[in-house]
């Protein structure tokens, strides 16, 4: 094993599909004909289907349950519930305090109680409905508010604080020539991976361990938490990643896998499961609805000198990863601006909502929202451009967070921002297409329509936070010329696979490069979230590839009788001091190969009671742009057109890159404009696709991308994450612009404070010089 | 469980397939799925709001979770997997070239669905590619690849190529 962290310069030689190059994705024929195998395109002899009964009451004492009945079906093989648990009835990925079913209440609508495994879904329904659960209920903590004063009983045991977590730096008491402050809402939004939650356990033949195909973001961590709930030694659950559609957060956690895995070793057959959409709503995680508060201090120029900043954020019955989601949002509170003083607070609360945990942004987009807001009213308050201000208070390289935290990544934030701004501007007319109009095909408006710009900034960190180690392996072999890689990375949609075989091609001169299952037959890659697996999971390929390229040079030099120093590989050539003289594939005739390599970032720290600490590993900018025309009298209105300038690193894979920022402005446009779990006193009420909505084709404007190409020398080969940074600013900024267009048709309005817009709040807004609110 | 009686023959891609004991209000996904095996075409919502279903019924573009698979007998069935014949589609293809793909759940649908706009409109502009293809949804990509996949797709066949 070896770690990797060096960048090298490679010559020009280039070998065709390495780094660099927009490669197809390996996968993508198979994508195309429908022969890809999903999860839920997994069946086995034999099989059972299994189907889980959740709680309909946000709140409720579980005085019985009775099974009999359903046992008694035919086709029913078993029905379990929390005593058939053989190990620790909980799970989580920072606390179990998760059961897999519940044990004397419930604390949200979708809690599973039961689950069965039958001959076929049909059987598995009508089983559900025979399975008696008497509810005595209770009063649902709804009102995160109380959560945090203590106003209402501890719903779970470990409390109704998951955490609370506060900054101090510079001056506490510091008062800004100009203040400005305001009160920001955030709603819940859901992942909405298009492929829902499906898996297959099969039990060993000795009867005593299960292997499961499913579709996740992280098998080690699952198998932890899946043998942990199985009583089972770790090396008697094995993984298997299943085709996974769409993931963004949602995937991180437990959903189905303690479930079938436990029907596979009660029944000792195949079972499998595959959610249904309304069931996904309630199975996953979704990201933390917030409130948060906001007061900016700057001098009478617009220099930024002190934020103060509240937020709570719903995590809903279980702890989930709350606890990180909030130390991103605090730590993020200033934006990508410097500022030297800070009093932050921040809570992470416990209701009887829908869990929350993971989405794509975690913690930054609900941050980067109130702070974006805050930036376009103090650029009011100091009769300043927007944009000007954002660039007069850019970080750059070692500048600080709130925490103290420099930050060594390259950081090009003011570039961002000037590159977003100079991209074209779009046709200054809407087409005469209805499509072009806001409200669509179904609600044209009329020619009242007015237009507004807007813009936003964002930091992302990239990478675990707190002194967490998340590691990542990979192995490479030579087998026959061929290069074979290995790693548990999940493939979720993002190209991690695509990336992993450029990486080989460039590192080792070798065009036929292959990858084998993805499982846990081989270390942990750590999750495939917070931007991390181009950088972790790459580093550790780079790393296991130069390992293997060390050994290809050291046998040639020994072979040829050279000095392995003036050996390199350059493209597909051998050469000795920067002379041609043999191809790499000559040089590995014959040869069989292998290194495996773990990358670890460098350590972090946790904050203390102050807030202090490095507590983050690395750091993305980026900058949105948006034009947005609205109807002010309907409420309606149409995102026209997306500019970006986000800073790359170094683009691995520009095809992808594009792919991850259109796809990252789309669930960024999606939250600004349509997407809300709604909540009615803790019970969802659209959990359907029907009822919420995500951006289709049709409300889907251009997007104009500049790629910001500084390679960052704390990268294993230069290049950022890309995953989440184009879905952060790009919500203020099409809000920005609203705003932007009402002011326009001589609205006089405090400016829109909580995503998703709705048309209430545009056309009811102003007529008694406050947002309305309508009953839900 | 009442199942529909006598024997029940669903075409698809050219091929008969003999389905019996359909039971009354199964889906034409879930027959197309689990019993004739061909899992190309995806269920993502159940109500006909995603479009990850879409097949061709007598040429007709239809979400199959909403078709009744006793409704689709005796008619001509084509899924993802007989759209090209016996090998990629030049929009298969496109899809692959254009980065319009990345999980790939929505892809079969889209393919689909694509192949009939583009069948009954030939030279599509773009907002009449957002409009044909506003009932298929994509949480990876946010379309614009998609767009620009089926546009060149278009252009070639246009061209003859």
């Amino acid at each position: 094993m070896s770690t990797s962290t060096a960048t090298e310069q490679r010559s020009s030689l280039s070998i065709p599909g390495g780094v660099g190059e927009p490669v197809l994705r390996p996968d993508g024929g198979a994508k195309v004909e429908g022969s890809f195998e999903f999860s839920s395109d997994r069946s086995m002899d034999g099989e059972l289907w299994a189907m889980t009964l959740r709680s309909p009451h946000p709140r409720a004492r579980l005085v019985s349950i009775d099974t009999s009945a359903a046992l008694a079906l035919p086709g029913v093989a078993a029905v379990v519930t929390a005593q058939d648990v053989p190990g620790v009835n909980g799970f989580g990925l920072i606390s179990a305090d998760q059961p897999v079913f519940a044990v004397d209440e419930v604390r949200f609508v979708g809690e599973p109680v039961a689950a069965v495994a039958a001959t076929d879904p049909e059987t598995c329904a009508r089983a559900l409905d025979r399975i008696r659960v008497d509810y005595e209920i209770l009063e649902p903590l709804i009102d995160a508010e109380r959560a945090i004063d203590g106003s209402f009983e501890s719903i779970h045991p470990d409390g109704n604080l998951i955490r609370h977590q506060r900054i101090v730096r510079g001056d506490p008491d510091l008062q800004g020539e100009v203040i400005v402050e305001g009160t920001y809402e955030i709603g819940m939004q859901d992942q909405a991976f298009l492929g829902l939650e499906a898996a297959v356990a099969v039990p060993d033949d000795d009867g005593a361990g299960v292997e499961l195909l499913v579709a996740t973001q992280w098998l080690h961590e699952d198998r932890r938490q899946i043998a942990s709930c199985l009583g089972l030694a770790e090396q008697r659950v094995r993984l298997t990643l299943g085709g996974v559609g769409g993931a963004f957060g949602g995937r991180e956690d437990i959903s189905l896998q303690v479930h079938v895995s436990l029907l596979a070793l009660v029944t000792q057959r195949p079972v499998r499961a595959a959610y249904s959409r309304a069931e996904s709503f309630l199975g996953h995680v979704h990201r933390h609805p917030a409130s948060i508060w906001m007061r900016h201090h700057a001098d009478r120029d617009g220099t930024l000198r002190k934020v103060e900043a509240r937020f709570v954020l719903d995590g809903g019955a279980y702890a989930s990863t709350s606890s990180a989601v909030l130390i991103n949002a605090v730590t993020h509170a200033q934006g990508p601006y410097r500022c030297e003083n800070a009093v932050v607070d921040g809570y992470a609360v416990r209701t009887n909502h829908l869990p929350c945990g993971a989405m794509r942004g975690f913690g930054v987009v609900q941050a980067c929202f109130a702070h974006e807001r805050q930036m376009d009213l103090l650029a009011e308050a100091c009769a300043k451009d927007p944009v000007e201000l954002r660039l007069m208070n850019a970080m750059e390289t070692g500048d600080r967070l709130i925490t103290g935290q420099r930050i060594d990544n390259v950081a090009p934030v003011a570039r961002c921002i000037r590159e977003t701004m100079a991209l074209p501007m779009p046709d200054e007319e809407a087409g005469d297409h209805v499509l072009s109009r806001p409200g669509g095909a179904g609600l044209t408006a009329d020619d009242s329509m007015v237009r507004g710009v807007g813009m936003a900034v964002s930091i992302k960190n990239l990478m675990y936070s707190e002194g967490f180690d998340d590691f990542a392996t990979a192995r490479c072999r030579i087998r026959d010329g061929r290069v074979l890689l290995k790693f548990a990375t999940a493939e979720v949609g993002q190209g991690f696979i695509t990336i992993a075989m450029q990486i080989a091609r460039t590192e080792l001169g070798l065009a036929d490069v292959e990858f084998e299952s993805i499982d846990t037959d081989v270390g942990s890659a750590g999750s495939t979230s917070a931007s991390r697996q181009t950088w972790m999971s790459g580093g550790a390929v780079v790393a296991a590839c130069r390992g293997v390229a060390d050994q290809i040079l050291s046998e040639f030099a020994t072979t040829r009788d050279l000095d392995r120093a003036s050996l390199r590989i350059e493209g597909e050539w051998i050469s000795v001091d920067g002379q041609p003289v043999a191809t790499v594939a000559e040089a590995v005739a014959g040869l069989n190969l292998e290194h495996s390599a773990e990358y670890h970032h460098p350590a972090t720290s946790e904050l203390d009671e102050n807030g202090r600490g490095d507590c983050h590993t690395a750091f993305a900018f980026t900058a949105h742009r948006a034009v947005v025309d609205v109807d002010p009298d309907l409420g309606l209105l149409r995102v026209v057109q997306i500019a970006t300038a986000q800073d790359v690193g170094r683009a691995l894979n520009p095809l992808s890159v594009v792919g991850q920022i259109e796809g990252g402005v789309a669930q960024g446009l999606g939250l600004a404009v349509m997407e809300e779990i709604i909540q009615t006193n803790g019970v969802i009420r659209n959990a359907s696709f029907t009822d919420y909505l995500i951006p289709t084709i049709a409300d889907m404007p251009p997007v104009v991308i500049s790629l910001v190409e500084e390679p960052d020398p704390l990268a294993p080969i230069g290049a950022k994450g890309v995953g989440e940074p184009p879905c952060i600013s790009v919500t203020p900024a099409i809000v920005a612009a609203v705003d932007d267009a009402l002011r326009r048709a001589g609205r006089r309005l405090p400016p829109l404070a909580r995503v998703p817009i709705r048309p209430q709040d545009i056309a009811l807004a102003g007529h008694d010089g406050s947002t309305a609110t309508l009953a839900s | 469980m009442k199942r529909v009686d006598g024997e029940c023959t669903l075409t698809v891609n050219g091929v008969d397939h003999e389905v019996n004991g359909l039971h009354p209000g199964e889906s034409l996904l879930d027959a197309l799925r689990e019993r004739c095996g061909l899992r190309g075409s995806k269920g993502a919502c159940e109500e006909g709001e995603c479009g990850s279903c879409t097949v061709l019924v007598d040429g007709e573009a239809v979400c199959s979770c909403l078709t009744l698979a006793a409704s689709a007998t005796g008619c001509s069935i084509v899924t993802v997997e007989g759209i090209g014949g016996s090998s990629r589609s030049d929009l298969q293809e496109a899809f692959l070239r254009a980065g319009a793909v990345q999980c790939g759940f929505c892809t079969p649908g889209l393919i689909v669905a694509a192949e009939a706009l583009l069948r009954r409109a030939p030279e599509p502009s773009v907002d009449d590619v957002r409009e044909g293809l506003a009932g298929n949804l994509c949480r990876c990509t946010g379309y614009g690849r998609i767009v620009q996949a089926v546009l060149e797709t278009s252009e070639e066949r246009r061209n003859g190529r």
